[in-house]
């Protein structure tokens, strides 16, 4: 009995990084992205600090990798269980928040409006384009596993034991 | 006897105060369902009847001038369209709850009724977020990628589109407080499971 609440903390802890690392790696290729190009002497140059959303992202995956990390050394029902259970939810939401925007933005870049006048600039910057989207990518599999966690914690509160996931 | 009189009215108002204030809570999960209904109705409706027309003129050939018609509507963004069907099916599942309540009642629905909340919380604020992003985009342009803001020239439609953004973000809200009241709920019913089987 020991042994599995052993090897589930173990598993726990191997998630958690897991998490850790794939938000991390999605804010630095984001913060990393950087092209620009110039065509008929117009330069045009691409970074992630000119639009808000993915400003937003790179900040909130930051702040869930650092949180993911700090959480791996809350022990196994202290008193902070149910602080830890709310704030793995918080963060997903906000998580999910920024995928979202930066979804939105990325597709609006790639495929234009043409009805505002906007045209897709994918074309001309074809670096910045693969870096967010790899960064997209690495967030996903980040809020995909942390959906794991959360059923988790639906679990643990099912069957009132602090000790599963944790 | 005057002191007696008093204490034993003290009590008796403070326990219709109790009375009053456990009929409220008991009330407040179905208050918050009839809210969120009616808040993603209202997102859903607004942004699906968003459309602004303008016409302006183009080009003067010779003395007759040439107008066309420009026209802003949400299916033009993949992300209005998004948010238009994610609050009409957080809608559609308010409706559906509302109507099917006295079938679920038991305990073992607690947990998918739970699921649920949380599923439908998750894509209506997917929803706000993705048409936020986008409204943002349409308010201040994008000088760099050089896309020019439309909300100067289609104030009626971002206007509207705020208000269908402002109604699904209370909405989401609203959905995850009720997500957590459900998960109280699974709580205490799980808690009650088990203080029956260790009485008996």
């Amino acid at each position: 009995m020991k042994t599995m609440s052993k090897a589930l903390r173990g598993l726990s802890i191997f998630i958690r990084i897991g998490i850790a690392a794939a938000c991390a790696a999605a804010a630095i290729i984001m913060a990393t992205s950087h092209d620009s190009t110039s065509f008929f002497g117009v330069t045009m140059e691409a970074k992630y600090q000119y639009t808000p959303s993915f400003k937003f992202f790179v900040i909130a995956n930051a702040i869930a990798s650092g949180y993911n990390v700090l959480v791996i050394f809350v022990p196994a029902a202290s008193p902070f269980s149910g602080l830890v259970i709310m704030s793995d939810t918080i963060m997903a939401m906000l998580l999910t928040g920024a995928l979202a925007a930066t979804g939105a933005i990325s597709e609006m870049a790639k495929h234009g409006n043409i009805h505002a006048g906007w045209l897709p600039i994918c074309r001309q910057i074809p670096a910045y384009c693969d870096h967010v989207s790899g960064s997209l990518i690495s967030a996903f599999v980040g809020l995909i596993v942390f959906v794991v966690i959360i059923l988790c914690n639906i679990y643990k509160i099912v069957s009132l034991d602090l000790h599963v996931c944790h | 006897m005057e002191i007696e009189n008093g204490t034993k009215s003290d009590l008796v108002l403070d326990s219709k105060f109790a009375q009053i204030k456990a009929k409220l809570v008991k009330q407040l999960p179905l208050t918050l369902r009839w809210l969120a209904l009616m808040l993603t109705t209202t997102a859903a409706i607004g942004m699906g009847l968003n459309k602004q027309r303008k016409t302006a003129v183009v080009a003067i050939v010779g003395t007759k001038p040439i107008s066309q018609t420009f026209t802003a509507e949400f299916q033009q963004t993949t992300a209005f369209v998004y948010f238009v069907v994610a609050n009409a099916l957080a809608s559609l599942y308010n409706i559906m709850f509302v109507l099917l309540r006295p079938c679920f009642k038991g305990k073992e629905n607690k947990l998918w009724i739970h699921i649920l909340d949380l599923m439908i919380m998750v894509i209506v604020a997917t929803g706000a977020a993705a048409a936020t992003s986008m409204a943002e985009l349409g308010k201040n342009g994008n000088v760099h990628a050089r896309w020019n803001p439309i909300c100067d020239k289609f104030d009626a439609f971002c206007l509207h589109g705020g208000m269908a953004l402002i109604a699904s973000f209370v909405g989401a809200l609203d959905l995850l407080l009720l997500s957590i009241l459900s998960l109280v709920a699974l709580h205490r019913s799980v808690q009650g499971q088990e203080l029956v089987s260790l009485s008996v």
